[in-house]
């Protein structure tokens, strides 16, 4: 029987792969871009996992705005990607460090 | 006279002001004739005032000024006090200054500083007047230390000398310590009489004798034994007495018109103007009175010694002038308070006539002041010869008993003896003594001085001084000593105060000795008179009036045999004597002990201060050290502002793990 646990220990798996994808990857942003859907996939994942558990819509609902909302943070993320690109010539992370005191 | 006397005090401390404020302004010409003409202006002013004492027709007056302190018990207004010994000083002030400045005129021709030199000897004049003219004591000690303070500035004139502007500071730092001494007196005087005025506290001071007590650095002790004698502390720093003396040699730093003024005739005699001011306040303390006397003729005798071994020419009168002070301050520690003054009034005249002198033969020697290389000098300057021949006279005392004849020092000087011997206590008996062979010195140096300068072969071409003046080595010169340089004689405006003080090194005590010694009615209590010593004075032993004279004899055919028969006995003798030469010649070793006692630990002691104390504790732990916290700190915070995008993120991820653990938590 697949219980409530289940669900939130995938959850928390695909929470902790997303920060590690964030804070490991040193080469790619588009990485940085992809694991960030990933943090957002896991919350998904519990809120749709309580909503069901507890008979309650709203989460479900909260869902489908999490979803719409995380495409056009993706659509947004990778349209700055491509400007950045054409002016730096590069999206490796480490070379990302213009903000450097 | 009201108006006399305000116009003698301010008159110089207005041409001061206007003198030194307006500098390059006024130029040179125009400064020196507002100084000098307010100097002569006082003088002129100041010697009918001193004729009306002496004849009578003056009383002692007080006149207001204004107002100046008033505080509870403590008041005192500026006031200017004018009474037979204030007119004395009056009168040898105003004159010698007045002389002082006009010699100025030539000695310092070619200063490019003159405004600002006459405006500090103006400002120095004024200082004195209101030092002389004080009715309290506070009024006295502004005098006193507005001389002080004239004093440094003129030794220092010269401030591109280092030499000058240490003996500057030597002078300020060793009055200070006699200072603290007059201060602490001061004090006291108001603790005990609960006023500053001057006639008040003289007048109670005769019941005070041994009438009280004070607590004094955990003793109990006669309280007017502590209050002269700390006054009289004060009396030794001003008048260079034995301890306190090593400023005035170094003070001859300073241009020799002020040591002529300053450091002869006016600012080292406050010290005995002071001990005669307050007199009735000394004879009420017999044992401060023996410390005066023991003070003053050890510094007599000692002085006179030193005087016998040294080589330049200002110093050798620097020392006698310090052994003239012992004259006076034994002469008033024996209770001769007219005596004192008396060879204060001649030895003003015939010491600034030494000093100018000197100054003079310094100007025609292109600024050489070292004896061994004079010699041969009287035929190119004889005007400044015969003037210092008249200071010599008057200092070693020239003149017969019998005859009621002789120069300013013999009546002074040998009154002072007499009165020593006739008042008759351990302290006097030392004192004459003593006095005696400081005179069979004091003729010796004066006439080695006037030997070794104008008499004998001219030695100048040994000099730095003449060498650079005519171009030539010694060896160049070969037999011709004089190297071919020719002295000349001053210009008129150094001669004529040659010429007026040796009239009154000639006739100053012929005219006046009457008056000031044996007259109860000319100081009219102004002093403590003691009329029964004076009378004994007159009636000791005929051998005792001519000790002066033949110890003058004596002194005379020594320094002539030792610098004019045989020129090879004072170098003989400096060997045989050996240390006891090095020791007198290094002036008793005292600026050796005080270096060592005082002045190198305390350079020691500031020195740690400055390394230790300021730099490494203060500074180290206070200003510094919050700067260096600051800035490792910022290095450190630094490093996290790596501008990599993924650590700020885990930052602030940690940051919210962190808030949200402690909200849940």
């Amino acid at each position: 029987m697949i219980g409530i646990e289940h669900y939130i220990v995938v959850s928390t798996i695909l929470f902790v792969l997303g920060v590690l994808g964030i804070f490991l990857n040193r080469k790619n942003i588009i990485v940085i871009l992809m694991a960030i859907e990933l943090i957002l996939l896991a919350v998904n994942i519990n809120l749709v996992a309580f909503s069901a558990y507890l008979g309650d819509l709203s989460g479900q609902i909260f869902a489908m705005f999490v979803l719409t909302v995380a495409a056009g943070e993706a659509a947004i993320g990778l349209a700055i990607l491509v400007i950045y690109f054409r002016s730096r010539g590069t999206i490796a992370v480490d070379d990302v460090t213009q903000m450097k005191g | 006279m009201q108006t006399s006397i305000l116009i003698i005090v301010f008159a110089p401390l207005l041409a001061a002001i206007i003198a030194g404020l307006g500098n390059r302004m006024l130029g040179n010409f125009t400064s020196k004739l507002i100084t000098t003409g307010g100097l002569f202006l006082a003088c002129a002013l100041s010697w009918p005032i001193f004729i009306g004492f002496l004849n009578g027709s003056e009383t002692a007056t007080v006149v207001p000024v204004m107002k100046w302190v008033e505080s509870g018990a403590m008041s005192f207004d500026w006031a200017l006090r004018v009474d037979t010994l204030t007119a004395v000083m009056l009168v040898v002030v105003t004159s010698v200054s007045a002389l002082v400045h006009l010699y100025s005129w030539g000695y310092m021709e070619e200063d490019p500083d003159q405004p600002r030199f006459f405006a500090y000897l103006s400002l120095f004049t004024f200082a004195m007047l209101m030092l002389v003219t004080a009715n309290n004591l506070v009024q006295m000690f502004f005098g006193w230390e507005g001389v002080g303070l004239a004093s440094y500035l003129l030794i220092g004139f010269w401030f591109k000398k280092p030499s000058a502007n240490a003996a500057a500071i030597k002078a300020f730092v060793v009055n200070r310590v006699g200072d603290l001494g007059f201060m602490l007196g001061i004090f006291g005087t108001f603790l005990v009489f609960q006023t500053t005025s001057i006639p008040e506290i003289l007048e109670m001071a005769p019941a005070m004798q041994g009438a009280s007590t004070i607590g004094f650095m955990g003793m109990r002790v006669d309280t007017m034994t502590v209050l002269c004698i700390l006054l009289f502390i004060g009396a030794m720093g001003k008048s260079a007495q034995l301890g306190l003396h090593t400023w005035l040699p170094d003070a001859m730093e300073g241009p020799t018109p002020v040591s002529a003024l300053i450091h002869a005739a006016t600012m080292v005699t406050a010290g005995v103007f002071m001990v005669c001011r307050l007199s009735p306040m000394f004879e009420a303390a017999p044992t401060a009175l023996a410390f005066v006397t023991v003070i003053g003729a050890a510094t007599c005798f000692f002085a006179a010694t030193i005087g016998t071994t040294q080589w330049d020419i200002k110093r050798v009168i620097a020392y006698s002038t310090c052994s003239q002070l012992g004259y006076m301050f034994f002469a008033a520690g024996v209770g001769a308070y007219g005596a004192a003054m008396f060879h204060l009034f001649t030895h003003a005249f015939f010491k600034a006539l030494l000093f100018l002198g000197a100054g003079s033969v310094i100007h025609a020697m292109h600024h050489e002041q070292d004896m061994r290389y004079y010699g041969g000098l009287r035929k190119e300057i004889p005007f400044t010869f015969w003037a210092m021949m008249a200071g010599t006279l008057a200092i070693t005392g020239v003149g017969v008993y019998h005859l009621g004849a002789g120069f300013a020092g013999f009546w002074s000087k040998d009154a002072i003896l007499e009165v020593a011997y006739a008042s008759a206590g351990t302290y006097s008996n030392m004192a004459f003594w003593l006095g005696t062979f400081a005179a069979l010195l004091t003729s010796f140096y004066s006439w080695r001085l006037m030997f070794l300068t104008f008499w004998g072969k001219p030695r100048w071409i040994e000099s730095e001084h003449i060498q650079h003046s005519v171009h030539k080595t010694p060896e160049e010169a070969g037999a011709d000593t004089t190297g071919g340089y020719h002295p000349h004689e001053s210009p008129w405006t150094m001669l004529v105060p040659l010429g007026l003080l040796s009239t009154g090194a000639i006739f100053a005590g012929q005219v006046f000795h009457d008056a000031f010694l044996d007259q109860e009615s000319f100081w009219n209590g102004s002093i403590a008179y003691n009329a029964a010593l004076m009378h004994a004075m007159h009636e000791v032993h005929w051998l005792v009036k001519y000790a002066a004279f033949i110890v003058m004899i004596l002194g005379f055919v020594g320094a002539w045999y030792a610098y004019i028969r045989n020129t090879d006995v004072p170098r003989r003798t400096a060997e045989q004597l050996g240390p006891i030469y090095t020791f007198v010649h290094r002036k008793w070793m005292f600026d050796e002990l005080y270096d060592n006692i005082f002045v190198k630990p305390a350079f020691w002691l500031g020195r740690i201060l400055w390394k230790r104390g300021d730099e490494g504790t203060i500074n180290r732990f206070g200003p510094d050290g919050a700067a260096w916290v600051v800035l490792q700190g910022s290095g450190l915070a630094k490093k996290f502002q790596s501008g990599l995008l993924t650590s700020y993120a885990l930052i602030m991820l940690i940051g919210l793990v962190a808030a949200v653990t402690w909200v849940l938590f």
